[in-house]
Order: structure tokens, then sequence, then C-alpha cells
């Protein structure tokens, strides 16, 4: 449903895309994960025909965005990041525009109007001024414009941000549902989002497809890692260097100074490995104190940003 | 051309807005002073009571008109594109299936809506005119109004170009006013040139265009000056919105 090659998109110096290239299959519901700046919003407005590739080839339905811009804008259902709606004009009346302007027929229009209303849960506000509203019913708002007429392909740019726990739940059902008869597209930093809602996840960073996976596969990928916090009261520099040739640990990084010779590390480690009996053993080799151990999972949020910014490096 | 649902939006915003109301009712006002004015002097100076009226009060009312038009304009076109950038509606409404062409005429035709309404409004100075002297001399004021009309058109087709180059409304109406008067005053400065660059100017003179509509005559010229201008402008204001595409976005 969505080819997209080589795909490169520079702003004067920035290169906000570089070489990106991925496919969507029909009906699959995707998720571009990555955080601010990646390029997520760029390639959905190249998607979505607002902004032209620098060089590369878009496609939708088989149409290419540049040369075919009216046919793939009409396959398409497109939510801005920005939520960009008519302040002064009333929902029912401005999704009647929208409607009108996606060449809904009349006969089609009302009935159109009223599923996008009823999916958003919009029917109590259908006359409140947009101005009025909530910023979550403004997003619902937004939404419904896209859903107008069940579009082929629906591309969400952040749909859940900024809304409160139950509408961000409500959303994500939402968008869930849609799956299966629709292509959708959606771009989040939040993975544990991605991971409930998409099929497919396509992380991104710089700019860059770092990996295109399963959220499963990822999540089993990056859930291997532990963190521990110590307290060790000992030379600073050859706690370090101990701590980093102990098996399965990636990283040791100092925290906090609590004194001279007590700081505070934090330790990545391979989960499986005993890095705490390891730690024993050494702390009683060395004639350290251990003052403190704490275990904590990373959240998934964390390991996330650290395979980023390494692969961001590498 | 599927420029409706953008016109009837367009119109129905301007008419909601308490700044479209103002501008109508500030031009209505002066407008009106400014007949009352000409009819003052036009009676003070008729001593004879067999001066024309085209010739005495209507010419310097269109003409007055015509000034006017340089304030009043830019406070109507300046919120036709640079709203929507500062909204960031531009990117809804450019990713639905309409065509940048669409989307311009529904808007220039929303605003030239506007301004019909407003010259329609100084009407009911011809009609008291009528009543009071006699409407045999309709013409001329028929076709003073038709070059106040294509002057509107030209105006107002300029005015939505200055407003696609910002987001900022205030920059726009202050940046059209100023084009405005540098048309205006293009031919005034026989001294600042050779003789031929001023027949060249005098020939691109947008302003000057109406006296003959305000004697009553219509020249074909004039009319074909008046719709390349909007046609050069218009076209400007369609490749400025393409552009937006190469520029760098926020």
């Amino acid at each position: 449903m969505i080819e997209v090659e080589g795909i490169s998109r520079h702003f004067g110096s920035i290169l906000a895309l570089k070489d990106v290239s991925f496919r969507v299959e029909k009906g699959e519901v995707v998720g571009f994960l990555g955080p601010n700046g990646a390029g997520k919003t760029t390639m959905m407005r190249i998607l979505t025909c607002f902004i032209p590739p620098s060089s590369g080839v878009a496609k939708v339905g088989g149409l290419d965005v540049t040369r075919h811009s009216l046919e793939v804008r009409r396959k398409i259902g497109y939510f801005l990041e920005r939520v960009a709606l008519y302040p002064d004009m009333r929902v029912f009346p401005f999704l009647r525009f929208a409607g009108e302007l996606k060449g809904i027929g009349r006969a089609g229009l009302k009935k159109a109007i009223y599923e996008a209303m009823e999916i958003c849960g919009l029917e109590q506000v259908r006359n409140r001024v947009i101005n009025n509203l909530s910023k979550g019913y403004r997003q619902r708002v937004g939404l419904a414009q896209a859903l107008l007429n069940r579009p082929e392909v629906l591309v969400l740019d952040e749909p859940t941000i900024g809304l409160d726990p139950a509408q961000v739940s409500e959303i994500r059902r939402v968008i869930k549902g849609l799956s299966g008869e629709r292509t959708v597209i959606l771009s989040s930093h939040i993975l544990s989002e991605v991971s409930m809602i998409c099929s497919k996840v396509i992380i991104m960073d710089k700019g860059r497809v770092i990996a295109v996976d399963t959220p499963q596969n990822l999540s089993a990928l990056l859930q291997k890692r532990l963190s521990t916090y110590v307290q060790i009261e000992g030379h600073p520099e050859t706690v370090m260097e101990e701590l980093k040739n102990v098996t399965g640990v990636f990283k040791v990084e100092s925290e906090e100074k609590v004194s001279d010779t007590i700081l505070r590390y934090r330790v990545e480690s391979q989960k499986g490995t005993d890095f705490c009996g390891e730690l024993n053993a050494l702390a009683f080799r060395n004639q350290w104190i251990l003052r403190e151990i704490k275990t904590a999972e990373m959240t998934l949020e964390e390991i996330f940003f650290k395979v980023v910014a390494k692969e961001g490096k590498s | 051309m599927n420029f409706w649902p953008i016109f009837k939006k367009e119109v129905r915003s301007y008419f909601m807005s308490a700044s479209t109301h103002v501008v109508l009712t500030i031009f209505l006002v002066l407008s009106g002073f400014f007949f009352y004015t000409n009819m003052a002097w036009f009676e003070k100076t008729n001593v004879t009571g067999s001066a024309s009226i085209v010739s005495g009060l209507w010419l310097y009312y269109f003409n007055d008109l015509r000034f006017l038009l340089i304030f009043v304009l830019p406070l109507l076109t300046m919120r036709l594109l640079a709203e929507e950038k500062k909204l960031g509606t531009i990117e809804l409404i450019t990713t639905y299936p309409v065509r940048d062409t669409e989307i311009l005429a529904g808007k220039y035709l929303a605003c030239m809506t506007v301004f019909l309404v407003m010259l329609a409004g100084t009407f009911v100075n011809v009609v008291l005119v009528g009543l009071i002297w006699d409407f045999s001399e309709i013409a001329p004021i028929m076709t003073g109004y038709l070059g106040i009309f294509l002057l509107g058109c030209a105006l107002i087709a300029c005015g939505v170009f200055v407003s696609s180059l910002t987001d900022n409304q205030i920059v726009a109406a202050t940046g059209t006013m100023g084009l405005f008067i540098l048309f205006w005053f293009l031919t005034w400065n026989e001294a600042m040139g050779s003789d031929e660059l001023i027949r060249v100017l005098i020939r691109l003179s947008l302003f000057d265009r109406v006296f003959d509509f305000l004697e009553g005559k219509i020249n074909s010229k004039d009319i074909v000056f008046f719709i390349l201008f909007t046609g050069f402008f218009l076209f400007l204001t369609l490749r400025s919105l393409g552009s937006r595409a190469w520029k760098g976005l926020k």
C-alpha cells in the first residue's frame, strides 16, 4: 500500500530525512517511533503531499506522491500533530466543510459526518465552537476529520499526545479498531503505546530508519537489560575498572558523588547474569563497602532511548 | 472547480468576524462623509444651477473612493492566507484533495464578495441623488462603479499575494498598503526620470486608469490591463503557495 524508497529531505542545510526506505502492506497498523526531531512528521508530510521529498520515491496505493498528488490525497486521512482547526467554526459545520473538500457527495456527507462523530465521541459537542473545546475534544475533532468517509490510508501524527489517560486509551481503542480494514501509520514517542496498537514498528532517529520489527521482538530484545544502582565505598577508578570487567556488564556510570571515596554508580547488565553475586565477590576481594544495592527494571522508554543513542553514535 | 466549500466558509468567516464589520463601517462612514463634503462643494459651486453633476460631484466622489480603497482593501485581504499559515490550517487544507487554484479562487471570490457588499452600501448615495436630482446621467455613474470595481479586483489580487507571503496579518496589511501607495505614486514623479521612463510608467499605472471610467468611457485597453494585472498577481500567489513546499517549514 505504501512504498517508500530512498527518501531524503533537507531544509536548507538541515537534513531531516536520510535515505529512508520502508513498506507498509494494506491493512497494517505501523508505528513510527523516535525522539523529537527524528523525522517522523517530515516523513508523514511527504506521504500526505504537503511537502515533496528532496530525493527518492514515495508511493501510496501505487501512485507517486509528487506526480499524482491529488489522487493520493483522496486516499488519505491525515491527523496533524499540530491539530490545526478553524477556531471560529463549530464542530459539525467544520466537518461538513472538510467532507465537502474531500469530495464526499451531498448524499453521503451527513452519514459520513455522523459516523466519524460517533467513532470519536463528538455527538455532545457537535454545535460547540471549536475554540471553546478542551484540548482532548479538539484532538477528537482532528481525528474525526481524518476519519471522514473511511479513507484507505490513515496518517496519524502523535494522535494521543497531550490527552488525559482516559482519552488516550479511548483513542487507542479507536485506532486499534480501525486496523484490518484500513492501513494506518501513526507516530509516537511512547513505545508502550506503539506496542499496544501496531503490528510493525519503524524506529527512526536523526532522519534515519534504525530498526523495523514487530513490537514483541523489539521489547524482548530491549528487556534483556537490567539496571543496578550501587553505592560503593572504594577507590573510584578501581571500582569503575573492576565493575566494567564483570561479565554481562554493558555500561558503568557514576551517578552521584557522596564523598571522595563513596560514589553512587549505575550499572547496566544483561539479565540472566548474576551481577549481584559477582559484585559481592568483587567487594570482598577489593575490600569495598557496599552501602546500597538497588535493582531497577529499565523502563521501555529508557531502554529505547539508550538504544537509539547507541545506534546514532555507531 | 471545487472552490465552493472554501468560498462559502470564507464568506461566512468574513461576516462573522468583528474586524470585517469594523472595516465595512469605517469605509461606509468615510465614503459617506466624502459624499457629503463633495455634495456640499458641488452645491456651493453650482451657483448657476447648470453645472454637470457628473464632473462636479461624481468625479470627485469616485476619486475619493479610489483613495479610500488603498487603506481599506488591505484590511480585508490581510487575513486570506496569512491566517491559514498562522493557524497551521494551510497544512490541513492543502493535504485535502483540493487544488491550490481552487483554494485561491474560493478565497479571492470571497474577498470580492465582501468588496461588492461594501460598494453596494454606497449605492444609497446614487439613489439619494437620483431622487433629489434625476436619474438621467446614470451611465457615467455606472461606468464609474465599473472602474472602481475593476480597480478593486486588481488591488485584492495584489493583497492576496502579499497575504500569502507572511503568517502575520499586520505585516500583510502594511505591506499591501505600502505596495498600493507605491503604485499610486509611481507616475507622480515627473522630475525623477527621463521622459521615456515616465511614458512607460504611465502605461503601467494602476490608479490613474480609473479616470476614463469616471468620465463615462470604457476603454478595452483599460479592461485588459486590469485583467492582466489581476491575473499576474493571482499567478504570483499560486507560485507563492507552491513554494511553501520548498522553503523550510516549522
